[in-house]
């Protein structure tokens, strides 16, 4: 019934824009691209202002690649040790942010061990922000240094992982805000990243879950596991190393909607912050978003029809 | 001299690296090599300051197109070399006594580098990465035309794909029972096989192509027989 | 000494297992466990070997443990045993920290990913990698069907595993590395002698001059960004090598070249490939080095920079020739937008469409690796380019035999086809 309302609906608003092109050709075919801006703001900020109004969000259905990031994060046990990897900025927050979220929050949920890290500058900032932001307001009881603990950023991309991977002391002598490594509880027995039980890598490009793959798990990949988030562009350049280097992958802010819904549907009840809820939020502009693209390329299609007809006749 | 002593050390470095990959005992140079190249990386955030200051100081000095935005650059360049050098409105680390601020955590919540941070910096990348979305919505309507066969294909392929990574795809198509044996033409299913079938595909070619280039310009430059990015001998 | 502590070693063993496995219906141990040193690695494998218990028909599998031997005089506590891995009954072999070749393994990763998973995750499974220098020693455990464990097999003296001279897993790939690295000298060596190379024409390398030219005759600049990488990533080094061509051509016509760079590496690089290239076209007075300038390493920073400064000079041809990730499409369309021919070649596959849909000419991968062999046309650089075709049929073959001994493997559940294409793909191509 929706697929015949909607092939309806498109198909009467091809033959309405067919007679607008033909009526005024020279506009469509010089439109300048400010009103396709135009209509892209509007695209996206209605459905921000109806659902930041509404709180309603649509249903989603976890696929597979986001069910096995789940699952693995679900197979691991209380205490278990996680490595956090917010390889991203607040360029690219819009799509990564509320995967991150989610990870520290099915994380501290399961009570997991967690090591926040970052090869990129600002990916330290990114994590002061997530623990600031869930662990502190949200699971009070758990303990700097004892349930979790940041190891803040390291230049050197990927060389810093081929360090780490065997020897993380060569590297980290103290944590991101000065403490010395050996005065931190959780960080006893931990000689390299491969004590880790899991890898959780938040990707903007690079360095990022390429890097991790190639340096971490693919000369170690008895020892070391590892899921991943990434942005919309890089997820197809990552599918290759599904399932065998990488078991799971949230492809944008779609991936990260999927295994917000698993999580805050075990997790979650039904009073759950609103900061929880932001990927499946996000995806109302997505859609309409998406619809409008899905429009502005027929309506580049119907010009070009119109014009190669007017071409031909003249 | 200028040329031979730089394509020494690359020479010197690839190996290195090759090596290290299969000889144990030689695991450690790579380890070296890597930190090196930090080591220099990170001196030249020295140079490319300088650079910065230079290039612009000579713009708004030669009063040149655009140096009113010259300034800008400069002002927000010092101030946030300053504030976060200085550890401006730091608090002092209870961990470390007698150290003052210089013991705190320069971009400690609250401090003005972090208000920097998070109400100029950061919106002003999310406003760059946002573009994106005009950008696309601008080029794919001038760039998806049905011109022929392969275009046509192409069109078809991002129908599903734009669809069916939104709630679309979903309720469009959800009159196809799961379990049946059709739930293939299920718009998100239709999705994931176009993105793990045909896109990784093309992806991999595109990768072995990539490897395998990288690999023959690699050993160009190990071999010394392109030395163009390495300038003259002169000078 | 060493008597007096193997013993209490053996003590300590026995103490450690026996309150919880001696039961009623209890199997016997497996006999003769030998450890061997795992050849050709990095010293951190070992390997062990055991003979079947008398008892094997009736097994469930074989537990394999490990622990840090105790390195003092007096020992403190008893060694820790940690679980490795566990075995199917009827195997004699394990090696600690490498893959035993299963046919189970690999048909299951010819499965899809789910059922990577369904077999329970073992306890402490991240920790079983061993560490050079240190002792180690060992104990294997037979479980029966109904749960009942036998007393543990264990090694009589401590173990250190020794590093070799050459990492034997990786064996194949270096024999595959010499192959094509050889097979690109070969070539090389050949076409230094002077057998001409024939390269098909790249419709993108052949518009560089075209583009340079129509920037001189509108009189407006040549924009060429090499990527927002840093000299250490091989894409940007293609990129300035494309750039000493850009230059060139742009010496020998007057047209003025502006290199931003986001990192001050690729900046000191690309002044020394764009001042070598003005003395080559013979303008060295004419090479400006306030040109090529460094702008800043962010990302998006380096974006609204070149976005504004391409709004404001409207320079007539840009190139993008590097890696780039999401400013590809913002840096394109402004390129469009001001009117200008635009030339992109990266080896950044997500990016590829956006350069597609927005430049006139991409370089797709590989032809942006090309590009400098090509563009300098020099024999025994296109020469390389030939050796590279050799790489790509070795890949197809692989390719080929690899997918037909899959699905043939598949359609006739045929186990041996299934153990060749496991090996070519756990060992061969590791």
């Amino acid at each position: 019934m929706a697929l015949l309302i909607t092939l309806g609906a498109t198909a009467g608003f091809l033959v309405l824009l067919t007679f607008a092109v033909r009526a005024r050709t020279e506009f469509f075919k010089n439109l300048d691209r400010r009103w396709i801006f135009l209509l892209m703001l509007v695209a996206v900020a209605v459905p921000v202002y109806v659902i930041g109004k509404t709180k309603e969000t649509f249903p989603e259905k976890a696929l597979p690649k986001a069910q096995a990031v789940f699952d693995v994060i679900e197979e691991l046990n209380e205490g278990d040790k996680v490595l956090l990897a917010f390889d991203f900025d607040p360029g690219s927050e819009g799509e990564l942010g509320p995967m991150a979220t989610t990870f520290a929050y099915h994380c501290a949920t399961k009570k997991l061990k967690m090591y926040f890290i970052a090869l990129w500058p600002i990916g330290r900032q990114m994590i002061d922000d997530n623990i600031a932001k869930i662990i502190e307001p949200d699971f009070p009881e758990m303990v700097y240094g004892v349930d979790y603990m940041n190891l803040g950023f390291k230049a050197g991309n990927e060389g810093v992982i081929n360090v780490i991977v065997t020897d993380i002391k060569q590297l980290y002598t103290t944590d991101a805000y000065g403490t010395d490594i050996a005065a931190i509880p959780m960080m006893e027995g931990i000689d390299s990243i491969q004590k880790m039980d899991l890898i959780i890598n938040v990707s903007a490009g690079y360095p990022g879950t390429k890097e991790w793959v190639q340096y971490a798990v693919t000369p170690f990949p008895h020892d070391i596991r590892m899921v991943a988030g990434c942005t919309g562009v890089q997820a197809p350049l990552l599918y290759p190393y599904i399932p065998q280097q990488l078991p799971g992958l949230l492809a944008a802010i779609k991936g990260a909607s999927e295994y917000e819904s698993l999580v805050i549907n075990k997790y979650g009840g039904d009073d759950i912050s609103g900061k929880y809820l932001e990927a499946q939020r996000r995806m109302g502009p997505q859609l309409v978003a998406h619809v409008l693209m899905v429009l502005l390329i027929f309506a580049g299609n119907i010009i070009f029809f119109v014009e190669r007809k007017r071409e031909a006749r003249s | 001299m200028k040329r031979n002593v730089p394509l020494l050390l690359a020479i010197i470095a690839g190996f290195v690296m090759i090596v290290a990959f299969f000889i144990p005992y030689t695991v450690s140079w790579g380890e070296d090599v890597s930190i090196w190249f930090d080591i220099l990386a990170s001196i030249a955030f020295i140079l490319g300051g300088g650079n910065l200051l230079k290039v612009h100081l000579k713009k708004v000095s030669d009063q040149a197109k655009g140096w009113g935005y010259s300034i800008i650059t400069i002002v927000a360049f010092l101030v946030m070399l300053f504030v976060g050098l200085t550890k401006l409105g730091v608090n002092p680390n209870p961990q470390f006594p007698g150290h003052g601020h210089w013991a705190g955590q320069y971009n400690e919540v609250g401090s003005p580098f972090y208000w920097l941070f998070e109400s100029v910096f950061k919106p002003l990348q999310a406003t760059i990465f946002a573009m994106l979305a005009f950008y696309v919505a601008s080029a794919a309507f001038r760039a998806f035309r049905a011109k022929n066969m392969e275009a046509i294909l192409l069109l078809a392929t991002a129908f599903f794909i734009l669809l069916g990574r939104t709630a679309a795809g979903v309720f469009l198509t959800d009159f196809i029972p799961e379990e049946s044996g059709y739930s293939g033409l299920r718009l998100e299913n239709i999705t994931v096989f176009i993105m793990d079938v045909f896109n990784t595909a093309g992806h991999r070619a595109i990768m072995i192509g990539v490897a395998l280039g990288t690999a023959s310009v690699s050993l160009k430059i190990l071999l010394g027989v392109d030395r163009s990015y390495l300038g003259s001998g002169e000078g | 000494m060493r008597l007096y502590q193997i013993t209490t070693l053996m003590a300590a063993l026995v103490i450690h297992v026996s309150p919880s496995s001696v039961q009623a219906q209890a199997p016997a141990p497996p006999t003769n466990l030998e450890v061997t040193d795992h050849p050709w690695d990095g010293g951190k494998q070992i390997d062990l070997s055991w003979d079947l218990s008398p008892d094997d028909a009736e097994l469930l599998r074989y537990e394999i443990y490990k622990a840090v031997a105790q390195t003092g005089p007096i020992p403190q506590k008893p060694p820790k045993f940690e679980q490795v891995d566990s075995v199917p009954a009827g195997t004699t072999s394990f090696t600690v920290d490498g893959v035993p070749f299963q046919v189970e393994m690999m048909v299951r990763d010819l499965e899809p990913h789910r059922t990577l998973f369904t077999d329970p995750p073992l306890p402490e499974n991240q920790k079983k990698r061993l560490k050079l220098k240190v002792g180690y020693v060992f104990q294997v455990v037979a479980i029966a069907r109904n749960g009942s464990r036998s007393t543990a097999l264990a090694t009589t003296a401590p173990f250190t595993p020794t590093m070799q001279w050459f990492e034997g897993s990786r064996f194949y790939f270096s024999f595959m590395t010499l192959i094509i690295c050889g097979a690109v000298v070969f070539w090389i060596y050949r076409a230094k002698k002077g057998r001409p190379i024939k390269v098909r024409k790249i419709a993108g390398l052949e518009a560089v001059d075209e583009a340079v030219g129509r920037a001189t005759e509108m009189g407006r600049s040549v924009l060429f960004i090499p990527g927002i990488q840093d000299i250490n990533e091989i894409q940007t080094i293609a990129g300035l090598t494309i750039l000493a061509r850009v230059a060139k051509t742009a010496a020998a016509y007057g047209a003025k070249v502006e290199v931003p760079t986001s990192k001050s590496l690729v900046m000191t690089t690309a002044r020394e490939t764009v001042q070598a290239a003005f003395l080559e076209a013979g303008r060295p007075d004419a090479y400006n080095k306030d040109l090529i300038y460094y702008v800043t390493d962010e990302q998006f920073g380096y974006v609204a920079y070149l976005q504004g400064m391409m709004v404001r000079e409207k320079p007539a041809t840009c190139f993008y020739m590097g890696a780039f990730f999401a400013e590809s499409l913002i840096l394109a369309e402004t390129g469009n937008s001001i009117g200008a021919i635009q030339i992109a070649g990266t080896a950044m596959p997500a990016q590829l469409p956006f350069f597609v849909a927005a430049c006139d000419y991409t370089l797709i991968g590989e032809e942006f690796f090309a590009a400098s062999a090509y563009l300098s046309g020099e024999p025994e650089q296109l020469g390389s380019l030939k050796g590279q075709d050799v790489g790509k049929v070795v890949v197809a073959i692989l390719l080929l035999v690899g997918v037909l001994m899959a699905t043939l493997g598949v359609i006739f559940d045929n186990q041996a086809l299934l153990k060749a294409v496991a090996y070519l793909k756990e060992t061969i191509l590791t």
